[in-house]
């Protein structure tokens, strides 16, 4: 992708004596700059030199990551962006390049983060000629970015930029991208920038019914046994204060969705789990026992809901959203509350009575029980036999006290994290949730580090997913980010060996790996590693790896063929949990 | 049988900024979900810079109404639709090519055309065009009446749609720009 563009039909800058105008790319920084950008994440080539050229230029004030593939590029956006609550921002040259995005951005949509992707393209006389390195990007990513724009003219970028950032930010966030043509890049106009301050045609905030909201209060101050569902929206609004003093009000047990995780703290009485195909076993099946469903910022995935005909029909259900295409798409909603979470929060805390449901949430205690004695206990502290992924991810949890920043990849160490990472602050639990998008981890955690330098931030990969990503330990080196990576290593596509086991009688098609010694391959980058087997070295090696200043790789070798549970088999009801 | 589970026909009006390229973030939503368009025009509106697409889908009521709600969602959409059969005035336009001879021969063509709510646009020296409006299948028993006497060629135009209700399109704009949140409430950077 970095090749050299050779075409001959550049265009040559106008000769004008205007002061004031400067170049296409020149204005791109200069939006970026007005946008408050100050980290790009990025590659090179051809059909966007002239914006690389500018970027040269601006090193003060804008600085330039250069990942080793344009998907490390997005998703270290993703993961500055999910860390900071800022737009992540990243660019790429055009064709192959532009393509490398596209998992990146449709990780971005699914899980609603705010990404504004810039890629250089053929200039405008050779569009749809399939010159070289042309493709139709825009064309391409349509399904998958909240907005997309193709600029032909350098006159349209500051606007064209500014809409992006309104619109990745804005609503339900999400990933925008902007494709420039190498004309445009080099034309010469007038700049002047002007923040986005409304698109007629676009409303990213429903306005809150306020019947619809005392509705819902009615129906939480009658409920006998209620619960709430709260999701990813609560941490884009920053509505985490909101939601617990409405949990504490009415004394509601609260479960996290997968992208919610670290809302509220682990600790807290009234924090009831995880919940999901391996999320815990209490809140899932309570789930079929509520009377009053509270879901706050979440959309029923299916991996949530399992089987969607036995999910909750005995609750009713309110459902606080801002996206109104989510409202009755997989489970009807009695009472919807459109809007954005923090705002309803706000109001349902001003109306909500205090209440007490101590039997119910006896129930939960009683689950929980049965969950630990059954499993937990067996996850983190194995007594023999080989280490076991629980147990890495709880002592991590202990060595950090939970304050760390947890960027997960995707599989059954991401399920080990989610389960045993016990969250004490918020925004600290990073991963791939709805794309599913293994390789996610490593460049989204070099991402979130840069966002959060002052935060430990730690990596937990498999031995699969970190090998469709490795090239970036090559960005981490060269930028010293002090990144922790830990590799969970099974040697085995673990989560889809145990699907294997347990749906397909063991038929280990294509799961199994012969791995690469990843220390060594870390120390090849000029990073610092270990690698342990033992459960006798595992206090020594994390405190090792905490304690390091730079980047830091540690290979843990763990239980070949361990499965995760409790698990909801795929369209089973929630109330079929298995523990075993 | 749950009545919204039922395919029927569904007429989705969608208010657009006039945008190239919309259409296809539009279609694509329909195809996602496999719903086939079984018509489609697209038109200005009595506002300027503004397009109406009318696009008739046979789907259930429930996937209607997700995919409405999806279309309603695009940046550039302005409103976005769903009416039933009853909630909506609509026709189409149809033209027919016939042999001038044909038609001279004998009354019957000129008979069709008169019963038939339909007029004669062109009379050329070999041929002739016939016109009609109506509802699709007023239009295609016309067509059929006119095929033993030598059609040429038949074009029928998508339909076009007006709701019942009172609506206008430049109130209904002027209520989106007032609602609209103009300030950023939502910022994040």
């Amino acid at each position: 992708m970095n090749r050299m563009e050779t075409d001959s039909t550049i265009i040559k800058k106008p000769s004008t004596s205007k002061q004031k105008a400067i170049s296409g790319s020149e204005a791109v920084i200069r939006s970026l700059i007005n946008e408050g950008v100050e980290t790009v994440f990025g590659y090179p080539g051809g059909a966007i030199m002239p914006i690389y050229d500018e970027i040269f230029k601006f090193e003060d004030e804008i600085s330039h990551v250069l990942t080793r593939h344009e998907q490390g590029a997005v998703h270290a956006a993703q993961g500055f962006s999910r860390a900071s609550g800022k737009v992540g921002v990243c660019f790429a040259t055009s064709g192959p390049g532009a393509t490398n995005l596209i998992t990146g951005i449709a990780d971005a949509q699914v899980d609603s983060t705010p990404l504004v992707c810039i890629t250089g393209q053929v200039q405008s006389g050779l569009l749809g000629t399939s010159a070289f390195q042309e493709i139709d990007i825009i064309g391409i990513s349509m399904p998958i970015t909240k907005w997309n724009y193709q600029v032909t003219r350098a006159e349209e970028i500051p606007e064209a930029i500014a809409k992006a950032f309104f619109i990745a930010r804005t609503g339900r966030p999400g990933p925008v991208l902007i494709d420039i043509t190498k004309d445009a890049q080099f034309e010469l106009f007038d700049f002047k920038y002007e923040a986005c301050k409304g698109i007629r045609s676009y409303k990213p905030i429903p306005e809150i019914d306020f019947f619809k909201v005392d509705e819902a209060v009615n129906l939480i101050n009658a409920a006998q046994q209620p619960l709430i569902l709260a999701g990813h929206g609560i941490l884009l609004s920053g509505a985490e204060k909101e939601l617990i003093q409405l949990a504490e009000t009415a004394d509601i047990p609260v479960a996290s969705t997968l992208l919610g995780l670290s809302v509220m703290p682990d600790d807290h009485k009234l924090y009831t789990g995880m919940l999901g195909m391996h999320g815990n076993y209490a809140p899932n099946k309570l789930t079929n026992e509520c009377d009053v469903l509270i879901a706050i910022g979440m959309r029923f995935d299916d991996r949530v809901t399992g089987d969607l005909t036995r999910y909750a029909k005995q609750a009713k259900v309110i459902h606080i959203e801002i996206d109104p295409s989510e409202i009755d798409k997989n489970v009807k909603a009695d009472i919807p509350v459109l809007g954005d979470a923090k705002e309803i929060l706000t109001a349902l805390n001003k109306k909500v009575k205090k209440a007490s449901h101590q039997p119910w949430l006896a129930k939960f205690n009683e689950l929980k029980k049965i969950e630990n004695d059954k499993i937990v206990q067996r996850d983190i502290y194995p007594k023999e036999g080989e280490m076991k992924m629980g147990e890495v991810v709880n002592f991590v949890s202990e060595q950090t006290k939970g304050e760390a920043i947890i960027v997960s990849d995707v599989g059954q160490h991401q399920m080990m994290t989610a389960r045993y990472y016990k969250f004490n602050k918020t925004d600290s639990h990073i991963t791939s949730g709805g794309l599913g998008t293994m390789g996610f981890s490593l460049p989204a955690a070099f991402g979130a580090k840069l966002a959060r330098p002052g935060r430990q931030v730690i990596s937990i990969v498999g031995d699969g997913g970190v090998q469709m990503t490795i090239q970036e330990l090559g960005t981490m080196a060269q930028y010293n980010i002090p990144v922790k990576i830990i590799i969970l290593n099974n040697n085995f596509l673990g989560m889809v060996r145990q699907w294997q086991q347990l749906f397909f009688e063991k038929r280990y098609a294509s799961t199994e790996l012969v791995n690469p010694a990843f220390s060594q391959i870390a120390k090849g980058y000029g990073i610092e590693s270990e690698r342990i087997d033992e459960r006798e070295e595992l206090a020594g090696a994390v405190e090792k790896m905490l304690a390091h200043d730079g980047p830091y790789l540690l290979e843990i070798t763990v239980e070949k063929e361990e499965n995760i549970f409790p698990m909801i088999p795929a369209g089973a009801a929630v109330t079929e949990m298995r523990l075993e | 049988m749950d009545k919204t589970k039922q395919d029927e026909i569904f007429t989705v009006s969608v208010l657009t900024e006039n945008k190239s390229g919309l259409l296809n973030a539009v279609t694509i939503i329909f195809n996602r979900r496999k719903i086939n368009i079984e018509a489609l025009n697209v038109s200005e509106t009595e506002v300027e810079g503004v397009s109406r697409y009318t696009i008739v889908i046979k789907s259930d009521f429930d996937r209607a109404e997700q995919v409405v709600k999806q279309i309603d969602k695009l940046v550039e959409v302005l409103g976005a639709f769903l009416y039933r059969e009853d909630e909506v005035y609509y026709q189409e336009i149809a033209m027919f090519k016939m042999e001038t001879e044909a038609f001279l021969n004998n009354n019957d063509i000129e008979r069709l055309v008169r019963n038939n709510g339909a007029r004669i646009l062109v009379i050329e020296k070999d041929h002739i065009i016939i016109e009609k409006t109506g509802h699709r299948k007023e239009i295609r028993e016309l067509r059929d009446k006119l095929e033993p006497y030598g059609l040429l060629e038949y074009v029928r135009s998508g339909r076009i749609a007006i709701s019942k209700s009172k609506r206008k399109t430049h109130v209904f704009l002027k209520e989106l720009e007032k609602t609209n949140y103009f300030e950023e409430k939502n910022n994040y950077q």
